[in-house]
């Protein structure tokens, strides 16, 4: 039963699998995310509080929510390599973690670009747009601490426990930020909270959803393989695959 | 010669003690690093009290962050250089329980002497007397959950040439819940409003770190270290 965990051990098993998968997930990621954006920028009705304006949520929810997918799968890896002692899951920690920094800092981008018509500003200290913000710096502290340490063994486990430890830290961010809020500002921020949507907002909304997490599956497989790749550069299966 | 837990933490306890007594300038520094960069912030702003009570709260706390932050680098360091740390976690006694006694050592030498002297630059920024209980409470909360944050940043940065920068980037985004509960806490006690809240919030965040990072703590040395 547990034999396919095994396997997961083996880098070259890992690379297969990777390999495998990225096809399917780009060609399925084309399919949701095709869907998602005629239907959210071309079908959708604009808003009627804020226009057209509302449309950068097909973009700007599902990097928010793969900012945080992406940590956790970068801290359950890590947990996974720390734990049972397999390296692959350092790799895909490794993999996992520019990824997610790039989603956060869409989020962060698209969230004031939204702001400036709504808010009239590009920075407003939202609590969600500043939960992001740290968010940015977690994952910054841990690529850094990654990159850090001369010895690659110790780098990828010192940003294991790092993500760990954020990994707890992140929802106490969250509700102290969202706390922090209240205390200091009476009026609350129009945001975009959990409106009943219609079906021909919330349909290429989820789309969008799923079509960037098959995303975030593709480019992960693509950057495992390439730090699989690095990781066994004196395996002889790696000279085998880069000669043929 | 058996030493049993409890006395292996008393025993680590006064060495660090001793030795941060012996180096008295290391223990200042910290301290004068607070008050100068609490000096900035009206020389920066403004002279007129009554605009720096309102901010008051946010420059006390983000003061005592970064002289907090300041001195986690002899926390582990020295140690580690002579060998020191090795040896303590080979002698037999759980490298947890060393980690606790160092941590609280150094919270004793910076934070509490920190909290200690808050009174004299709440006084320079115009916090009245009233509020100087709530806010030496929430100093003291709040320091001692940041010894344990930075014991943490400390212990994975511990080998490496040039961690000090990286102990910051580490370490502050995990201590911005403090900033907001202890300045909040601060502001509530300054406008006459209960503090409760935002206190025990503190003592929470306080209890949590002081019970799970101890164990982060040990795990970091024992990947530096090995």
């Amino acid at each position: 039963m547990w034999t396919w965990f095994y396997k997961l051990a083996s880098p070259p098993y890992v690379y297969g699998v990777a390999a495998t998968l990225t096809p399917w997930f780009l060609g399925l990621a084309a399919i949701s995310i095709g869907y998602g954006l005629i239907g959210g920028l071309v079908l959708a009705p604009p808003d009627y509080q804020q226009g057209d304006a509302f449309r950068i949520i097909y973009v700007h929810a599902p990097s928010a929510w793969m900012s945080l997918f992406s940590y956790s799968t970068m801290a359950v890896a890590g947990a996974i390599a720390l734990i049972w002692r397999i390296k692959m899951g350092h790799a895909v920690a490794a993999a996992s973690a520019p990824i997610g920094a790039s989603f956060t800092l869409l989020a962060l981008v698209t969230g004031s670009l939204w702001g400036r018509p709504m808010w009239g500003t590009y920075w407003a200290w939202d609590p969600r747009l500043t939960s992001e913000l740290i968010l940015l710096f977690l994952y910054v502290g841990v690529m850094s601490l990654r990159s850090a340490f001369e010895d690659p063994a110790r780098g990828d486990r010192a940003a294991a426990l790092l993500a760990i430890v954020g990994v707890v830290n992140v929802p106490i961010i969250h509700y102290s930020v969202q706390w922090w809020n209240s205390l200091h500002q009476g009026a609350t921020v129009a945001k975009l909270g959990k409106p009943a949507m219609p079906g021909s907002m919330l349909w290429p909304l989820l789309a969008m959803l799923l079509g960037f997490m098959l995303f975030y599956g593709a480019v992960l497989c693509m950057r495992l393989r390439g730090e699989v790749l690095n990781r066994e550069r004196q395996a002889a299966w790696v000279r085998e695959v880069v000669k043929s | 010669m058996n030493v049993g837990t409890w006395e292996a933490l008393i025993l680590v306890l006064r060495r660090e003690l001793r030795l941060g007594f012996r180096r008295p300038d290391q223990l200042l520094q910290p301290l004068v690093f607070f008050l100068i960069v609490t000096t900035l912030f009206p020389l920066g702003l403004s002279l007129q009290l009554s605009l720096l009570r309102d901010v008051a709260p946010g420059v006390l706390w983000v003061a005592a962050l970064l002289s907090s932050l300041l001195s986690l680098d002899s926390l582990f360091k020295s140690d580690a250089d002579d060998g020191t740390l090795e040896q303590l976690a080979l002698c037999g006694q759980g490298l947890t329980v060393i980690v606790i006694a160092k941590t609280f050592a150094h919270w004793l030498v910076t934070g509490a002497a920190l909290v200690l002297m808050s009174p004299l630059v709440g006084t320079a920024l115009g916090i009245p007397g009233s509020a100087f209980a709530t806010m030496m409470l929430s100093l003291a909360l709040g320091t001692l959950t940041l010894s344990w944050l930075g014991a943490i940043g400390a212990g994975l940065t511990v080998g490496l040439r040039r961690g000090n920068v990286l102990l910051s980037l580490i370490v502050l985004p995990l201590a911005m819940p403090l900033l907001i509960f202890g300045a909040g806490a601060t502001d509530r006690a300054i406008s006459g409003t209960s503090a409760a809240g935002a206190l025990y919030f503190l003592a929470a965040l306080c209890v949590f770190t002081c019970t799970l990072a101890p164990f982060a703590v040990t795990a970091a040395l024992r990947i530096t270290l090995e």
